[in-house]
């Protein structure tokens, strides 16, 4: 696991800063749904980099919280809306998993922005570019991550 | 000898004996005044060895995991909670254990004794029902018990075990009336960079001695994630950033499972407020889940289940 390439250290003052975000999106409909948006040619913030994953419970907080300490800015979590999982509760699991996980770091101090969720289908070409520019929006209101990350 | 020891003893001779159990897993005296220690009894010629008191401080149910056959256990309220866990969880099943329960109206915390006397040496130690008598070098203190009782037994909602198969004792009220979230409702009301600076400060403390892992009757997994080098998900360093994502794992790892009863916390050298965390990922369960662990072998896990309606605001 390498460290995810840095910016410059004054990369918070450096206006041409622009953060990098992991998103997990699963295989069956925020996957699908990034790519109606590449087909439809939606445009969005070019700052993911997609980890495609086969559902959202098969996101281990785990997974989430080394991409913040190996220099990721922020971090998306996207699956199927709930009903609509192809191994039909997956999400759901996952749901509980990162309410907890999420509300933890806040306690911890870990800017709330910094992690999201969101469920996409795969008819959800716009509704991915959205969610997309509200995350990069966030992240860049917080600027780069300092917390949990390894030096 | 109180009247609780004495008949505890009774039970497990007479467990023993009708081998109804191959072996007890109570407290024995430690060889440091203040301190017992886990044992493990299988001959009725030793069940004297047995202790009870206010210094029995360790959650036995840890041991339960890797006995054979059935064994009977001393257990204090969070012990049998934790026992519960361990039965919802499949480890073990509740005809191989024998809980012999003991009402308990908590623990001692060496640390608070300690600060009382300035770090001096204990050389003898005598507890009485309600006070115990402390002696060093050139000193000897008094202290009620109820003044240096652990924090977490001083909130503790549930002195009695919930479940048992035999009671020995007296039952105890079973609250002080304390904020059950004391620790955690003190730091929420803080902001975000008071609890990052908080938690940093706390956890710069950590040696990575891994003392509250080894305690916790939770962590029973063959391999821990902090040992698996394929993928290696933690360094072995003391970086304070891998520090912090093993006590931020450990603590989600015992999410709905952890019982509050501060093991972990009274097993830290280093004196890390571990409750301050763990503590809060109870109540978070509590309030998003209803979800109180260990205290009916019926329950489901709620990490392993769902409903269609849990709360999914922050979901965008």
């Amino acid at each position: 696991m390498e460290t995810i390439q840095k910016n410059d250290s004054e990369a918070s003052s450096n206006e041409s800063w622009q953060p990098k975000i992991v998103a997990f999106l699963c295989n069956w409909c925020s996957y699908a749904g990034a790519d109606l948006a590449g087909v439809s040619r939606i445009q969005y913030p070019p700052n993911i980099r997609i980890i495609r994953v086969p559902c959202s419970g098969r996101v281990n907080p785990l997974f989430i919280i080394k991409t913040l300490q190996y220099g990721a800015d922020g971090v998306l979590v996207s699956g199927c809306h709930p009903g609509d999982c192809h191994y039909i509760s997956g999400n759901l699991i996952a749901r509980r998993r990162f309410a907890l996980l999420k509300k933890f770091l806040e306690y911890i101090g870990v800017e709330p922005g910094r992690l999201n969720f969101s469920w996409i289908s795969a008819a959800e070409g716009e509704k991915f570019s959205k969610v997309v520019s509200e995350v990069v929006e966030k992240v860049k209101a917080l600027g780069p991550a300092t917390r949990l990350v390894k030096e | 000898m109180t009247e609780a020891e004495q008949s505890m003893r009774k039970t497990a001779r007479k467990l023993l004996e009708e081998k109804k159990v191959a072996m007890i897993i109570g407290y024995e005296k430690g060889t440091l005044p203040l301190r017992t220690t886990p044992c493990f009894i299988s001959d009725t010629k030793e069940v004297d060895r047995l202790v009870w008191n206010a210094t029995c401080a360790n959650n036995l149910a840890k041991y339960i995991i890797d006995s054979k056959g059935k064994v009977g256990i001393i257990a204090k309220g969070c012990d049998a909670r934790s026992i519960v866990t361990c039965i919802v969880e499949k480890q073990i099943d509740r005809e191989n254990v024998f809980i012999i329960g003991l009402p308990c109206a908590g623990i001692i915390d060496r640390k608070k004794i300690e600060t009382e006397l300035d770090e001096q040496e204990i050389l003898e130690a005598k507890i009485n029902d309600d006070h115990i008598i402390l002696k060093g070098e050139n000193f000897e203190r008094q202290f009620a018990v109820k003044s240096i009782i652990d924090d977490s037994c001083l909130s503790c909602k549930y002195r009695n075990p919930p479940i048992y198969d035999v009671l020995v004792g007296e039952k105890v009220p079973d609250s002080m009336g304390d904020d059950k979230f004391i620790s955690a409702s003190r730091n929420e009301s803080k902001s975000d960079e008071e609890r990052w600076e908080l938690f940093t400060k706390e956890l710069n403390k950590c040696i990575r001695c891994y003392a509250c892992k080894n305690v916790c009757p939770l962590c029973y997994c063959n391999e821990c994630f902090v040992d698996q080098n394929m993928p290696t998900w933690l360094g072995k360093t003391d970086n304070p950033s891998d520090t912090m994502v093993y006590h931020i794992i450990r603590i989600l790892h015992t999410a709905g499972r952890c019982v509050d009863c501060g093991t972990c916390s009274r097993a830290c050298p280093m004196g890390i407020n571990l409750r301050a965390l763990t503590q809060k990922m109870v109540k978070l369960v509590k309030e998003l889940y209803g979800f109180d662990a260990g205290l009916s072998i019926e329950d489901v896990p709620p990490l392993a289940t769902f409903k269609q309606d849990d709360p999914q605001e922050f979901i965008q």
